[in-house]
C-alpha cells in the first residue's frame, strides 16, 4: 500500500506540474491581438495589479453578479486555502510557526469548505439555469472535492488518524524515501481523492485557477489611444 | 409597426428571471451571404464539402492567435454567474440564449477535439462532435449575441462571450456560411466607404441639403464640409448620420459644436463611416481593411485630429483598436488623443465654458440616457476610468434641465443593449430584436412612470435605429430616441456673424408674427 500510494502520488504530482506548467505555457504564448479590458478599467499597471487582487480575494465580479453563487464559492475557496495551508505542517519539519498558529482556523474552516461545497451542488441541482447548464463532471467535481473535505473533516474531529506516521510517510515521499503509511481506510480514500484530483487538474475546469491570472479582460490596462498593442502577427499583416 | 405572430414580452415592474423555455427562438437566424459577398471578403462561397474538417483547423488557429479564446474556453466552471445577465435571454427565455450556454454550444465542439477529456470521454464532458445540427445552432445562437459584454462583468473570470461569438462567426464564414447583413455591408463599407454604399455625389448632395436647413432654421451659416483639405479635425462618423433620424439631428449638432469652436473640420467620402462591421464577424484582416481607410484619408486631407460621431462599436474599435489596426498616428498633432469622441470634443469645449446654451430650449423633453453597451464596457473617455459615463451625461446636463438616471442595474456598466447591436440590426432578425429590447424597457417605463421621463438620450447609431423600431411595440413613440447632439443642437446658442445677423433677423421676426 505505502509503495501503491507512492507511486500514484509521483505521477500525480508529475501530471499536475507537467499539466499545468504546458497549459500556462500556451496561455503566455498565446498573443493577446486587441486590447479588449472589461471597461471601466484601471489606466495604469499598478491599477490592474488591484484589479486582479480585488478578484482573487474577494471575488469582485462574482458579487456583483449573485450573492448566494459568491457566498458559497467564496467560503468554499477560502476554506480550501486556509485548509491547504494547514497541511504544510506534514511536509515540514520543524512546522513554521505561522503555520501552527492556523491549526485551529483551518481546522474549522474545513467546515466552511464542505458548507460551501454544499450550497454549490444544492444550486447546481435546485436552480434551473445552473442544472440546465451542467455536465455529469460538474457534478463529479463537486462530489469528489467533497469526498477529500468530508473525509478530511472526519479525521480531524470525528475518528482521529496515525498523523505521525503519516508525516513521515509524506516527509519521506519528498526524500524518495518511501515509508511506512497507515492503512486507516479513510486517509486512503482521503489521499487517492486527492491524487485524482491532481490528475484531472490539467483538463478540467480546474484550469481556471491559472486561466484568471490570464484572462485579456481582467488584466489589460485601459491604454490602447497612448501606447500602441501589435501582436507578432498582425505584424505581418503590415509587412504584406 | 407591423403586426406579428409571436407574442410581445410584457414590461414588469421589476425584473424577473424567466423560466427557461427550451428552443424558444431555435426558429431565428439571419439570412446566410450569398456568394459573391463571401468570396469578397476572403471567405469560400459556399459551405465546402469538407466543412468540418475546414471548421475544426479553423478554431485551432484561432485559440493560437487569441489567448482570450483560449483561456475562455478551458476556464469556466459553469457556476452560472452569467446565466440571467443576458438581454437576449431575459427577453427570448430560450436557455441557449444563457451566456455560458451559448459559449459551450462552441466549447463542447472544441473540448471534443481539442482536449483530451473531451476525446477520452466526451459525454462526461459534455464534448460534442461538430455535426450539421451543431452548426445550425451556431449559426442560430451565435447571431442571438450582440457581443455587448454585459456578461463579461459578472463572470468572476471575465470570459467575454463577445469573443467566443466572433470566433464562430469567423469559423463559419470561413466554411462558407457567413451572415449575408454583415458581409453585405463590409463589402460596401470596402469599396465605396460606408456601409450604405453612399457615392461621393450623394453625400455631397445630402450634406448641401443639411447647410441650407440649418441655415434657414438658425440663420447662421453652419457647414457641413466634404473633402476639405487642410482641416484641423478629420470626423468619422456613422453613415446613418447622413439621413436617419435622430441620428441626423445629432449630425448637426457635431456641425454646430465645430462652427462655435471655431475649428476647421471637414468629413470624408472615402472614409465615411465610423461603423465597423469586421469586429462583428470576428476578422481581423476585414476590420484592419476598413481601419485603414481611416487612416488613408488622414493622410489624404492633412488633418491634424480624428474625431468620432456617436456610434457604440465603432468607438470601441476606434477607441481600444484603431491605434492597434491602423497605427502609428505619429503624422497627427500630438496634442491630442487618437481619437477622439465627440462628445470629449464638446465636453471640453463646455469645461472650459467656450459653449452658451439656453436649457430651456430642451424644456419640453424629460431625459434619460442609454449608455451603449460597447461604449460602456469597451472603450473609455476622458482621462480617467468610467469617463465614458459620466461625460455624456454633464454635456446632457449642460444642455437639458430635466435628467434622470434609469435604475441602477441598467445603466453603466450594467447597461443592457438596445437589442440590435452585433449585427443583428436587419429586418430577418425583428423578433430577437423586439424580444431583447426587453430589459432596457423595462428600464425606460420605471423612469417614465417615477420620473415623467419623455425621450431617452443615446450615442449610438445602432441604438437609435433599433430604439425608433422597437419602441413602438412597447407602447411608446418612436421619435423618444434622440441624439445627445441634438440636445447639444438644440440648446446651443451660436454666434451669428454680422452679415447674416441682417439677413436673417427680418425672417426670424417674422416666423414669431406669424406664430
Amino acid at each position: 500500500m505505502s509503495i501503491l500510494f507512492a507511486v500514484l502520488f509521483y505521477f500525480a504530482t508529475a501530471v499536475l506540474v507537467l499539466g499545468v506548467g504546458s497549459r500556462i505555457r500556451k496561455y503566455a504564448k498565446t498573443p493577446a491581438p486587441l486590447k479588449i479590458p472589461t471597461t471601466p478599467a484601471p489606466t495604469t499597471r499598478r491599477g490592474v495589479v488591484f484589479r486582479m487582487i480585488k478578484e482573487l480575494t474577494i471575488f469582485e465580479s462574482l458579487f456583483k453578479s449573485n450573492k448566494w453563487i459568491w457566498l458559497f464559492g467564496w467560503l468554499f475557496h477560502m476554506g480550501m486555502l486556509l485548509v491547504l495551508l494547514r497541511h504544510l505542517r506534514y511536509f515540514t519539519d520543524p512546522v513554521w510557526s505561522w503555520v501552527v498558529f492556523i491549526q485551529p482556523f483551518g481546522k474549522y474552516a474545513s467546515i466552511a469548505m464542505l458548507l460551501g461545497l454544499i450550497g454549490l451542488l444544492v444550486r447546481r441541482i435546485v436552480v434551473d439555469r445552473v442544472r440546465y447548464i451542467s455536465a455529469p463532471s460538474d457534478f463529479l467535481m463537486l462530489g469528489l472535492l467533497l469526498v477529500i473535505g468530508g473525509t478530511g473533516a472526519m479525521m480531524s474531529f470525528v475518528t482521529s488518524a496515525d498523523i505521525i506516521s503519516l508525516k513521515s510517510y509524506l516527509l519521506g515521499l519528498m526524500v524518495f524515501d518511501i515509508r511506512y503509511l497507515p492503512s486507516d481506510p479513510i486517509l486512503l480514500v482521503h489521499l487517492a481523492s486527492v491524487a485524482i484530483l491532481m490528475i484531472i487538474f490539467p483538463i478540467s475546469k480546474l484550469l481556471h485557477a491559472p486561466g484568471i491570472f490570464f484572462s485579456p479582460t481582467r488584466n489589460q490596462v485601459d491604454n490602447p489611444r497612448e501606447r500602441r498593442h501589435v501582436a507578432a502577427w498582425a505584424i505581418k499583416l503590415e509587412q504584406k | 409597426m407591423a403586426k406579428v405572430d409571436y407574442e410581445i414580452p410584457e414590461l414588469k415592474e421589476y425584473p424577473v428571471i424567466p423560466k427557461l423555455k427550451k428552443d424558444a427562438m431555435a426558429h431565428s437566424a439571419p439570412y446566410v451571404a450569398k456568394e459573391k459577398f463571401q468570396t469578397s471578403l476572403g471567405y469560400a462561397g459556399e459551405l465546402v464539402d469538407n466543412w468540418q474538417e475546414v471548421a475544426i483547423a479553423k478554431m485551432g488557429e484561432l485559440t493560437t492567435k487569441y489567448r482570450s479564446l483560449s483561456v475562455f474556453l478551458d476556464s469556466c466552471v459553469k457556476c452560472g454567474a452569467c446565466t440571467d445577465k443576458c438581454h437576449y435571454y431575459l427577453g427570448t427565455t430560450d436557455p441557449k440564449n444563457m451566456p455560458v450556454a451559448r459559449q459551450d454550444l462552441f466549447r463542447n465542439v472544441y473540448r471534443r477535439y481539442f482536449t483530451l477529456a473531451g476525446k477520452l470521454v466526451p459525454k462526461l464532458v459534455g464534448a460534442q462532435d461538430l455535426t450539421e445540427e451543431v452548426l445550425d445552432d451556431w449559426y442560430t445562437y451565435f447571431h442571438q449575441c450582440s457581443q455587448c459584454r454585459r456578461c463579461s462583468v459578472y463572470c468572476p473570470y471575465g470570459i467575454d462571450t463577445a469573443e467566443i461569438s466572433m470566433a464562430a462567426r469567423e469559423v463559419m464564414a470561413t466554411v462558407g456560411k457567413g451572415q449575408k447583413y454583415c458581409n453585405e455591408i463590409i463589402g460596401k463599407a470596402q469599396t465605396l466607404g460606408n456601409n450604405l454604399g453612399l457615392p461621393e455625389p450623394a453625400l455631397a448632395d445630402t450634406l448641401e441639403g443639411l447647410e441650407e436647413d440649418v441655415e434657414e432654421d438658425t440663420g447662421v451659416a453652419v457647414k457641413f464640409p466634404l473633402d476639405k483639405k487642410g482641416c484641423d479635425v478629420l470626423l468619422i462618423t456613422p453613415s446613418a448620420d447622413f439621413f436617419a433620424e435622430p441620428h441626423v439631428d445629432g449630425l448637426i449638432g457635431y456641425a454646430k459644436v465645430f462652427h462655435e469652436a471655431g475649428v476647421s473640420w471637414t468629413m470624408s467620402s472615402y472614409a465615411s463611416e465610423a461603423a465597423n462591421f469586421g469586429m462583428f464577424i470576428g476578422s481581423y484582416e476585414n476590420m484592419r481593411k476598413l481601419a485603414l481607410r481611416i487612416r488613408e484619408a488622414a493622410i489624404e486631407l492633412g488633418c491634424k485630429r480624428i474625431v468620432f460621431g456617436e456610434c457604440g462599436h465603432a468607438w470601441r474599435v476606434a477607441y481600444s483598436f484603431l491605434n492597434t489596426l491602423a497605427g502609428p498616428f505619429d503624422f497627427l498633432d500630438p496634442a491630442y488623443p487618437v481619437p477622439q469622441h465627440i462628445c470629449e470634443f464638446t465636453h471640453d469645449l463646455i469645461s472650459k465654458d467656450k459653449l452658451k446654451f439656453d436649457k430651456s430650449e430642451n424644456d419640453h423633453m424629460t431625459l434619460t440616457f442609454h449608455d451603449s453597451c460597447n461604449v460602456a464596457r469597451a472603450s473609455r473617455m476622458g482621462d480617467e476610468a468610467g469617463g465614458q459615463f459620466t461625460l455624456p451625461r454633464d454635456i446632457i446636463n449642460a444642455t437639458c434641465n430635466n435628467f434622470y438616471d434609469m435604475p441602477k442595474h441598467a445603466i453603466k456598466e450594467g447597461t443592457y443593449c438596445c437589442g440590435g447591436g452585433g449585427g443583428l440590426l436587419t429586418d430577418d432578425l425583428m423578433e430577437l430584436r423586439v424580444k431583447g429590447a426587453l430589459p432596457r424597457m423595462e428600464a425606460l417605463k420605471n423612469v417614465t412612470e417615477n420620473n415623467g421621463v419623455t425621450h431617452m438620450a443615446a450615442i449610438c447609431a445602432i441604438c437609435k435605429s433599433q430604439f425608433s423600431k422597437v419602441l413602438p411595440y412597447y407602447g411608446f413613440e418612436m421619435d423618444q430616441i434622440v441624439s445627445v447632439h441634438q440636445l447639444v443642437s438644440n440648446a446651443i446658442i451660436l454666434t451669428k456673424d454680422e452679415d447674416s445677423v441682417i439677413d436673417n433677423e427680418a425672417e426670424t421676426d417674422d416666423t414669431v408674427v406669424a406664430a
